[in-house]
This record gives C-alpha cells, structure tokens and sequence, in this order.
C-alpha cells in the first residue's frame, strides 16, 4: 500500500512537468492529523497561478489513492526560494533543457544592493555544452524563469532563475 | 448567444466563482492569520488597503502593456510583474477584508478581495496618485516603474519584522520579486538615459513627468504613523534616504540628474485621485459589475 507521502511524491508542477512538486520544494509537510492527510504547500511566487491547480492536482492524487480526508494548507513564511529545490529536481530540469538554478543562501539583512550590470551567472548551454550563452531576458514564459541563448549552437534555452 | 459574455453566466459551483478567474476561493487558506493582540484592526485593514491598492492599480496599468511592448521579451518582462504585483495585491487585499474591510455593494458571494478590486469607486481607492497615472511611453512605464519599486522594495524589506504575521510574510515574499522589478527598471532607464538622443530626451522628458509623484510615496499617513509605532507598519518617511541614494545611482550610471520638479498634489491615500483612475477602474470593473454571477 502506498502511502500518502509517496502519492504526494507523484504529483507534478503544471508549468515545470518534468518535476514533482517536492522536487520544486513546494511540499513542506505530509503530515497525518487524526487520521486526516495534511499537505503544506507555499507558493513559488506571489501571483504564481499555477497554485490553485496545485492544490487540486494534490486532492485529486490523494483521493485517487484512498485518502478521501486530505486538506492541502498555504504557508507564506519562509518564503519560498531557489534553494528549496532538491538535486533531483535540478538534474530534471537540465535532462529538460532548463538550466538549474544556482545556490543562493540565506539573503543577508539591510537593503538589498542595487544589481546594475547585465547578468548573471555564466550559464553553459544545455544543448552545446557552451558557455558562451547570454541573457535575453530575465523574464520568461512563467514568473521563475529566464531566456537565455547560446552564441555557439545560437538556440534559445529557459534558466530557472535564483530567487 | 446574444453577447459574448452570455458564456460566462453559465452555472458553476461556488469554488469555480470569481477571485480574478482564477477559481481560488481563499487567497491565505491555511495561513496563520491570527492578529496581533494590541493592533486596532481597522487601522490594520485600513493600511492592508493602501498597499494592496497600490500594487493592484500598478498590476492592471503595467499589464495595459501586453502585446504592446516595444519588442516580445519586454512583454512578458512587464506582464511578469504585472503579475507578481496582482499576488501580492490578493494577499494585502484579502487581508484588509479579514481585518473587516468590505464594500456593502458587493453581492455575498463575492470574496473579499475580488469585493474590494470590483466594487469600490475610484474616491474608495488608498493607492498613491503615481500609480494611476496613464502609462504615456515606454519611458514614462519605467520611470514609473523605477520608483515606485525602490520605495515598495524597501518598504517591504522593512516591513519584513512587521508584528503582523500576514504582512510580514507577504513582504518577505515580495522583497524578492520587487528587486527584480527594481534592476529591471534601474537596467532601461541607464539605457534609455545613456542611449540615443532621442531615448536620452524621452527618458529625461519621463522622470520629469512622474518625479512630482514622489513625495507623495514618503508622506506618512495617520494610519502609517499609528502601525508604525506598533511595529506593524513602516514610516514611509523613514526610507527616504535609503530610496534617495538607490535613485542617485541610477541616475548617475544613466549620466541623468535628478529633475528640478515641483511636488503635484498627493492626497491619494485619502481617496483624492486623478481622473484617470476613474477611466481605469471602469474597464477594470466592467465585466464583475454588469454579470456578478460570472465565471471564467
């Protein structure tokens, strides 16, 4: 018999299907509340539409699998970051053709410092192999990733940016 | 079919219903939402209204944009914060609604937050008059959208330790996408500023126009001063200088001067706007008023 942790395990993000949502570090909790499962979710981003079906994806999974009780809970706090991705999450996305987010650590206190000079890491190519890429823009087709391009093989790729 | 929204009256269950389209019936499900035990709770939603304002006027003028940006990435760049703007705008609205903020005209099954963005008139609105102002340029949108996200990123950077577990989680959230909003703007404005002579005389023509706005971004409301001593809000007064310097750099690395403008009438915080919040508002609304029992 599966259990509801392993059922959770098998539900993928609707933008990003190639990862679990515990991949993505969405998942925070599975948790048993008198006999009632208890799934704690956070958003990725503030207006991230994806999250509504999230949670119906979740209900669905655990109801197909008998576990008829089951709540899924929003958290805000921590705040979501790049780093709560796991290894496996960023080997999928680069199998995908997405290049993983960077590690960032915690955000240090005070202001946070103005980044005036065009970017960012260094990014080789998922493709190619190259590391003559360059952004094109830190905004892509969904709120957390970037477009970049390879200057040798010329194709676009999308990079998970670090938030 | 008579008109084209007749589809959307169609019959649903009460989840499918409202909150933007999105069919989310509760915006902090789940979210520890109880409330500071010495914080007036009118006061608290009266502030949740103020920003929340502010982000869902500058969502929907920024998101006036799409598919009319000057090239494709800055489409999906603005409609990206367009977005980041609207969440953060659900979470303080539905907020403000928790704390007891909700218009009477709105019919019963409307949650709070779709309540508050649909059925209030312009002079209900707390937002700031930088907000509201038509989008003008390309240039005017980012010079716009320069200031107002250096005041709201350290705002929110501060109001991170508010004693208010919502809003704290909510700007903890939103420091990340604010620095984003803020680099990019900070990014087009040195290139627009050190570009050609022609984006160099629209740039300078753009922060003329919007500078006025400013002051009104730093001046505290009762409500602002009352929370802030409570540790619940942030003195907008405060970050003056900390939001000065960040523009200074800009400007300097853009080869701009700060304009010599004069400062335009605030007063937005006590529902005194411009006339083209109304213009706005009324497109905005148009759909939620005419069919309140739509879906989509």
């Amino acid at each position: 018999m599966v259990t509801a942790r392993e059922v959770v395990g098998t539900v993928t993000d609707p933008e990003l299907p190639m990862l679990s949502l515990v991949d993505l570090g969405v998942v925070r909790d599975v948790r048993d509340e008198d006999g009632r499962v208890v799934v704690v979710i956070t958003p990725t981003y503030s207006g991230c539409p994806a999250l509504v079906e999230m949670r119906e994806d979740l209900l669905n999974a655990l109801r197909t699998n008998g576990f008829e009780d089951a709540e899924v809970r929003t958290v805000l706090s921590p705040a979501w970051t790049t780093d709560w991705m796991t290894e496996d999450g960023r080997r999928k996305l680069a199998e995908a053709g997405i290049s993983p987010p960077g590690r960032i650590g915690p955000r240090p206190a005070g202001p946070v410092p103005l980044r005036l000079d065009p970017p960012a890491p260094r990014l080789a190519c998922p493709r190619c192999g190259s590391a003559d890429t360059e952004e094109l823009s830190r905004f892509s087709a969904t709120a957390c990733k970037a477009l970049h391009r390879c200057r040798s093989c010329r194709e676009p790729f999308e990079y998970f940016k670090e938030i | 079919m008579n008109n084209a929204y007749d589809g959307l009256n169609e019959e649903h269950g009460d989840d499918a219903r409202w909150a933007y389209g999105t069919g989310f019936a509760d915006e902090l499900s789940g979210v520890d939402r109880a409330f500071p035990s010495t914080v007036d709770k009118s006061d608290l939603a009266a502030y949740a209204l103020m920003l929340g304002d502010d982000a869902l006027v500058l969502a929907q003028r920024t998101s006036e944009w799409c598919s009319r940006a000057p090239e494709l990435e800055e489409d999906v760049a603005l409609a990206n914060i367009a977005l980041d703007l609207l969440g953060q705008a659900r979470l303080l609205l539905t907020r403000a609604g928790e704390a007891g903020e909700r218009p009477a005209e709105a019919p019963e099954h409307v949650p709070d937050e779709d309540a508050l963005a649909y059925f209030r008139t312009a002079e209900r609105f707390r937002n700031v008059r930088m907000v509201e102002l038509a989008n003008g340029d390309f240039a005017d949108t980012i010079a716009r959208l320069l200031l107002f996200s250096c005041q709201r990123l350290a705002l929110f950077t501060r109001l991170s330790a508010s004693a208010d577990p919502v809003l704290a989680a909510v700007a903890a959230k939103g420091v990340k996408e604010l620095a984003y909003h803020r680099d990019h703007a900070a990014r087009w404005t040195m290139r627009l500023g050190d570009g050609t002579e022609e984006s160099r005389r629209r740039m300078i023509a753009a922060l003329d126009r919007v500078w006025p706005y400013l002051d009104e971004l730093f001046t505290a409301h009762p409500v602002e001063q009352r929370l802030a001593a409570q540790g619940v809000a942030v003195d907008p007064a405060d970050l003056r200088s900390e939001v000065d310097d960040v523009l200074d750099q800009v400007l300097v690395a853009a080869t701009l001067t700060r304009p010599k403008a004069a400062t335009a009438p605030g007063g937005g915080r006590d529902g005194s706007h411009t006339g083209v919040l109304a213009e706005m508002l009324s497109e905005m609304q148009v759909l939620a008023r005419a069919l309140p029992e739509a879906t989509w």
